[in-house]
């Protein structure tokens, strides 16, 4: 892997080493750094289309760059390294492991404009964005109670992060509300895509009285072993993965990063850029909830898109009490919503899950 | 925690399927090495072997003529490697690890148009009166043809290393290249048989993900498996039994941390998602370590 990304690097620099436009000036130029290949039709698969979305709409006052599967470590410092080395203006860095990389290689390019996926650590060159991706939990935890027949749902969870644990709480919460007796089984892969080890994931699950699987890993093999089952419903995460509609796949999360990366893009180009942190869900159109399939009841759609509307005008928070955490003391009293500050630093399951975070 | 719903005998049946990819790239690679030349090129191949498989099988329907087209695609991107190291005289690991990176882009640009797309899948093997065995016939006897392709191959392979004059001679030109040229052996000629053997395996293992275990077509799908392979052959000190135990111990070991976290087992996590490397150290601890063959990794030159 490390020889793949020295390579990549050596095509970032080659990318970054082409021509100025017709005009004289030269054009913004924009690194993407992803954790997947830009194919795992998930999570990397959505930035890049961003990436795609930003050509398309700046032309030729912008020129973009990306590398694939970086791992979260020593060799994400060395690809954004090369990417500021060789004339980035911007680098958006997309996964979460990166946060900690992204502030050491920001504070040696103070002229670089950084802007990091799903963390919260910022500096003067350092933004932060991500997506209230618990909304679309909260509707797939709505279904998914609904649905379920064993009432045991299944989770495949990538990393204890509290994004991935703020999506397992939501789902939890809204799965439980409209069937009390619903269980949820998780399993932590420890990786963000691996196929094999996803549907394998899936098929322990399935084996283990699972008929409702939902996932926080990248690839839709998940789906596959889910439609291989022929009996267990899924959806779609980080993209709408419609392959697979309509059914395993009944509805989706979709991460809309376009309009995000062309105003951040633009704003570069304006000299406007400043350090700020986004949260964006529903409301904005950063989360969109994929098209819920025929194989969902009329009443359940009903009322999922309910939900969904109810979301969008932020009437409803996914996060309203009556709450507790796992260990039985009050969280969020009746009617009260979670603070951002809370749910960015998740690291507690709400009453119900039986199971252990890992530390 | 709830271990009743751990079911034993699904679990002893999916380790044999979850095994199978890590076994056909690895027995492939023992013999490769058994041979003189380290190929760290296996990801590569599996890879493109994953891909060549499946626009084979979605295109002509058959999961069998999948195989075929995989094994071939790993054969003829082994050929790169062997005519690289064999013939140019190319630092053989430099070359693997090119040979890897190739067949990940190389894969990614084949499979554009597949993603998405389902592809023909065999029926599961319910042999007959065997399949009937209480306890023993779930567990052993009703799988896919390709589990019991991947067993026969481990078996080919050591009677061949262990009974037939080919597999002597592999075994000497692996041993001391120069020892056996002065014997009038082909050593390259030995070695290229090798390599795309090596090859055709490990595009049956990477088949195997993208056909069977998975089954879709997704960039990147090995995700590494083509090193754990690698790793196999060494823990299996270059000895087809070994590496079965190998294989059966990785991908045994993963489905039951994956079933325990399920069932909510009162261990870690994190030791959980450890314990099949941690197992497989451990016995390689325990275990006897076997030496490496005498000429591995080193070019040949017939006129030195």
């Amino acid at each position: 892997m490390t020889i793949k990304n020295i390579l990549a690097g050596a095509t970032v620099a080659l990318g970054m080493a082409t021509g100025a436009v017709a005009d004289g000036h030269e054009p913004v130029k924009v690194g993407f750094v992803y954790v997947g290949p830009v194919g795992d039709g998930g999570w990397t698969y959505e930035h890049d289309q961003g990436r795609l979305a930003v050509e398309e709409a700046l032309g030729d006052q912008v020129e973009t760059v990306y590398v694939e599967s970086v791992p979260e470590g020593p060799d994400a410092v060395r690809v954004m390294t090369q990417m500021a080395l060789q004339g980035a203006d911007l680098i958006f860095t997309t996964s979460f492991g990166y946060m900690d990389q992204t502030i050491e290689v920001a504070s040696q390019f103070p002229d670089v404009k950084f802007e990091h996926a799903t963390g919260y650590k910022r500096a003067d060159n350092v933004s932060t964005y991500s997506a209230r991706f618990y909304e679309g939990r909260a509707v797939q935890g709505h279904i998914a109670g609904h649905m379920t027949e064993s009432n045991i749902i299944g989770y495949i969870a990538s990393f204890p992060i509290p994004e991935v644990i703020r999506g397992i709480n939501s789902a939890f919460i809204h799965a439980r509300e409209v069937n009390p007796d619903v269980e949820f089984k998780i399993v932590w892969a420890y990786t963000w895509f691996d196929p094999a080890k996803e549907a394998e994931a899936a098929n322990v699950l399935i084996e283990q009285g699972a008929d409702v699987i939902l996932q926080h890993t990248d690839s839709t093999a998940p789906q596959a072993a889910a439609q291989a089952a022929g009996n267990v419903v899924t959806f779609g995460q980080a993209s709408d993965m419609a392959e697979f509609a309509p059914f395993p796949r009944v509805s989706s999360i979709i991460d809309d990063w376009a309009p995000y990366y062309i105003a951040r893009t633009q704003a570069v180009i304006d000299g406007t850029w400043e350090s700020m942190d986004t949260w964006d869900g529903i409301g904005p159109g950063m989360v969109k909830i994929g098209e819920i399939t025929d194989a969902v009841p009329a009443e359940v759609k009903a009322s999922a898109e309910d939900m969904i509307e109810r979301l969008r005008t932020g009437e409803y928070h996914a996060f309203t009490g009556p709450l507790n955490r796992q260990d039985g003391s009050v969280w969020l009293a009746d009617g009260e919503v979670a603070d951002d500050g809370t749910l960015a630093g998740m690291n507690f399951y709400v009453e119900g899950i039986d199971a252990e975070i890992p530390q | 925690m709830d271990l009743s719903s751990i079911n034993p005998i699904l679990l002893l049946a999916s380790l044999m399927v979850a095994a199978t990819p890590i076994l056909l790239a690895a027995i492939g690679e023992l013999v490769v090495e058994r041979a003189g030349v380290l190929n760290l090129g296996v990801e590569g191949m599996m890879i493109t072997g994953a891909v060549c498989g499946f626009v084979v099988a979605v295109n002509s329907g058959s999961p069998w003529l999948g195989f075929v087209g995989a094994a071939v695609g790993g054969a003829l991107l082994s050929v790169v490697f062997g005519v690289l190291t064999q013939f140019l005289l190319s630092n053989q690991v430099a070359t693997g690890l090119a040979l890897t990176l190739f067949g990940l882009g190389l894969s990614a640009l084949l499979g554009q148009g597949y993603i998405g797309i389902k592809a023909p899948s065999f029926p599961d093997w319910d042999i007959p009166l065997l399949g009937d065995i209480p306890i023993v016939g779930p567990i052993v006897f009703q799988h896919d043809p390709m589990v019991y392709v991947g067993l026969i191959i481990v078996a080919g392979v050591w009677a061949f290393l262990k009974y037939s004059r080919a597999g002597l001679i592999l075994r000497a030109v692996g041993e001391n290249h120069e020892a056996a040229h002065a014997l009038g052996y082909h050593v390259v000629r030995v070695r290229m048989l090798a390599i795309m053997f090596g090859g055709a395996c490990a595009g049956l293992g990477g088949a195997y993900l993208s056909l069977v275990r998975v089954p879709q077509w997704t960039e990147g799908m090995t995700a590494g498996a083509g090193w754990i392979a690698l790793a196999i052959v060494v823990f299996a000190s270059w000895r087809p039994w070994r590496l079965l135990l190998g294989a059966y111990l990785f991908g045994g070991v993963t489905v039951l941390q994956l079933n325990l976290q399920a069932a909510g087992a009162a261990i870690a996590v994190e030791y959980l998602s450890m314990a099949p490397y941690l197992a497989t150290i451990a016995v390689l601890v325990i275990m006897r370590a076997g030496r490496a063959p005498g000429s591995l990794g080193q070019s040949f030159h017939a006129s030195r």
